[in-house]
């Protein structure tokens, strides 16, 4: 055996003292660093994520966009279809990223793979372990938000330099669906309740504005829409990229940073108690 | 400051319904093998579990390392191993990422936890397959990473929940080995095992569990000192020419019927079978043999250990 060394688990920051005690190390970046050792072995899959945004922006931007023409921007200029559509897809991608690592991947570890099990006979306690998760969801979804926005400006789709907020955006949106991700997940029980997941996230990409404008709902309808999280995404990137900012953009801000917070609370809450029994 | 590193009193534990862990007392002194032994569903690993700071307890009270799991969770793991009953390796990662990864968990720093892993999978004589993905190992192998898992931030006190089982006998040779190695190191144990062998072997005082509770307390030694006769005679008959154990029980202390065979405990085994021959009775097959922790076992719960 080698020189005594002793771990010793270093006081919490204030801050996490509202939560329950033991519950976080703050060591989230060590799962950070698994995760992105265990990519290392899943290189493939890592990659294939960035296509899926890309290949819609070819098919409907360019395909479809010959036939739509040009519709009007958040602050009435026409704008080219694929300029139209690009925001929206960033930020569904954000959206559908962060849903499928916290919901199919953290219940896969969680109820299968036993390895947040393991973790938590370390020092790490449950909030590391929902922290940590959702970090690399959101290093990954930052990842690949960059690289769409790189392909966007390849393509002559950025109006404004407040594009470049649209990464910084894209973090938050993919922390809010991954806080409600876990926290969903955190109560479902086999993988048919799954199909909810599907069921919710789907329509939200079809019809949360990514493809077309508000204003083609009846009145009713869109404020159902306006309800939905992906809107107020989509809402936030479309006037970043095409440099539409003002005031105005707090709101769609506000709704996403109710969202972390809730989800956060009770996925660390629901987590502790599923795995602490 | 009492030297217990472990001390549990009216210590419960109870899922729902049911109570798995009903009420007992523990002390594990700094420096001693301690063993949990007892039946499936006896409550070994539930209180394992409670004594990891990963299943808060339903009552009574409980110091791990002088602290309360309940509050100080974070801190009593910094210091302890654990060798859960199934593996919990991360099959995303490679045998070396399992040991590194993991000592990165204690907050442990790279250069530390590289320089380990190299000595616990020597250890756990995994090195040539360092680069493998866990799946691809035998579960043996597996059982032997998770165990070299546990001892990556150099552990005080360190928690075994039937280390054994799954690996061959050489490996649990090793193994007990190594860990009476821990020990002469300063190293605490605490161990659950079916093994009677693995019990005489590793522990320097054991509790036999059953249902919850804590049946009797002890060495080896005393328990069997205690609880049975210095030795056993097991008889085996035709099941047509088969005596009641009534018959049997003039000549020895006790006698335990079991489904195939009778267990006479007496003082002198040689002489009892010759008294049972001498009475007519001719049995296919006799076995004189030193008293175990499995005729503890079958004394103090009236069942047999593994079945
Ligand atoms: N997570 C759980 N939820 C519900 N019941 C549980 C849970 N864990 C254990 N139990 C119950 O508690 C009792 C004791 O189980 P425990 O695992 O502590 O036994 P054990 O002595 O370790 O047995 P074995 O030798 O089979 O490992 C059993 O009746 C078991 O069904
Ligand atoms: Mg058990």
């Amino acid at each position: 055996m080698s020189v005594p060394t002793r771990a010793v688990a270093p006081p919490a920051p204030t801050i996490w003292r509202l939560l329950p005690a033991g519950s976080y190390a703050g060591r989230a970046r060590m799962m950070m660093l698994r995760s992105l050792t265990a990519s290392r072995h899943t290189w493939l899959a890592f990659v294939s994520g960035f296509f899926e945004p890309v290949f819609y922006l070819l098919a409907m931007g360019t395909g479809l966009g010959s036939l739509v023409g040009d519709l009007p921007g958040p602050d009435g200029q026409p704008i080219s279809y694929a300029a139209f559509i690009a925001p929206g897809l960033l930020a569904a991608s954000a959206m559908n990223g962060a849903v499928f690592d916290s919901t199919y991947n953290v219940f896969f570890k969680l109820h299968y793979a036993r390895l947040y099990d393991s973790m938590l006979a370390t020092p790490l306690g449950p909030v590391d372990v929902a922290l940590g998760e959702i970090g690399w969801a959101l290093l990954r979804g930052g990842l690949y938000s960059a690289a769409f926005l790189s392909v966007m400006a390849g393509f002559g789709l950025i109006d404004s330099p407040w594009a470049l907020l649209a990464l910084p955006a894209a973090l938050v949106i993919a922390f809010a669906f991954a806080a409600i991700g876990m926290a969903a997940t955190s109560f479902m029980r086999s993988w048919q309740d799954f199909d909810l997941v599907t069921l919710a996230v789907l329509p939200m990409f079809l019809f949360a504005t990514t493809f077309y404008p508000l204003s083609v709902y009846p009145r009713w309808l869109q404020l159902v829409v306006e309800c939905l999280p992906l809107y107020h995404a989509v809402e936030l990137m479309r006037r970043l990229t095409t440099g539409a900012v003002g005031l105005g953009l707090l709101p769609h801000l506000a709704y996403f940073v109710v969202m972390i917070a809730v989800g956060v609370a009770v996925a660390a809450r629901r987590l502790g108690t599923l795995l602490l029994r | 400051m009492s030297d217990a590193l472990v001390q549990a009193r009216g210590l419960r534990k109870s899922f729902g319904e049911v109570e798995a862990v009903r009420g007992i007392d523990v002390d594990v002194a700094r420096g001693e093998v301690f063993g949990f032994l007892g039946p499936n569903g006896a409550g070994k690993s539930s209180t394992m579990r409670m004594i990891a700071c990963v299943s808060p307890r339903s009552g009574g009270t409980l110091s791990v390392l002088g602290m309360d799991p309940g509050p100080d969770g974070p801190r009593i793991r910094a210091r302890i191993g654990v060798v859960p009953q199934l593996d919990n390796l991360d099959a995303e990662l490679s045998v070396r990422e399992n040991l590194e990864i993991y000592g990165r968990y204690f907050g442990l720093p790279r250069r530390h936890v590289r320089a380990k892993a190299d000595e616990l999978l020597e250890f756990a004589r995994l090195t040539e397959r360092a680069g493998d993905r866990v799946e691809e190992l035998s579960g043996g192998m597996k059982r032997r990473l998770t165990i070299a898992r546990s001892l990556v931030n150099d552990p005080e006190l360190l928690l075994l929940d039937e280390p054994t089982t799954g690996l061959d006998p050489q490996a649990r040779h090793l193994l007990w080995d190594r860990l009476y190695r821990l020990k002469r190191e300063g190293v605490t144990q605490i161990v659950t095992t079916h093994y009677m062998d693995e019990a005489e072997q590793l522990c320097d005082r054991l509790v036999v569990m059953d249902g919850g509770v804590v049946a009797a307390e002890g060495s080896p030694a005393e328990l069997i000192g205690r609880y049975s006769t210095r030795e056993v005679l097991e008889l085996r008959f035709l099941p047509e020419r088969r005596p009641s154990a009534g018959e049997l029980g003039r000549h020895a202390d006790r006698v335990e019927e079991l489904p195939d065979r009778f267990l006479l405990y007496t003082a002198d085994g040689e002489r009892t079978l010759g008294d049972v021959a001498a009475a007519g009775f001719v049995p296919l097959s006799s076995l004189v043999r030193r008293s175990s922790l499995e005729d503890v076992f079958l004394r103090l719960t009236g069942r047999t250990l593994v079945d």
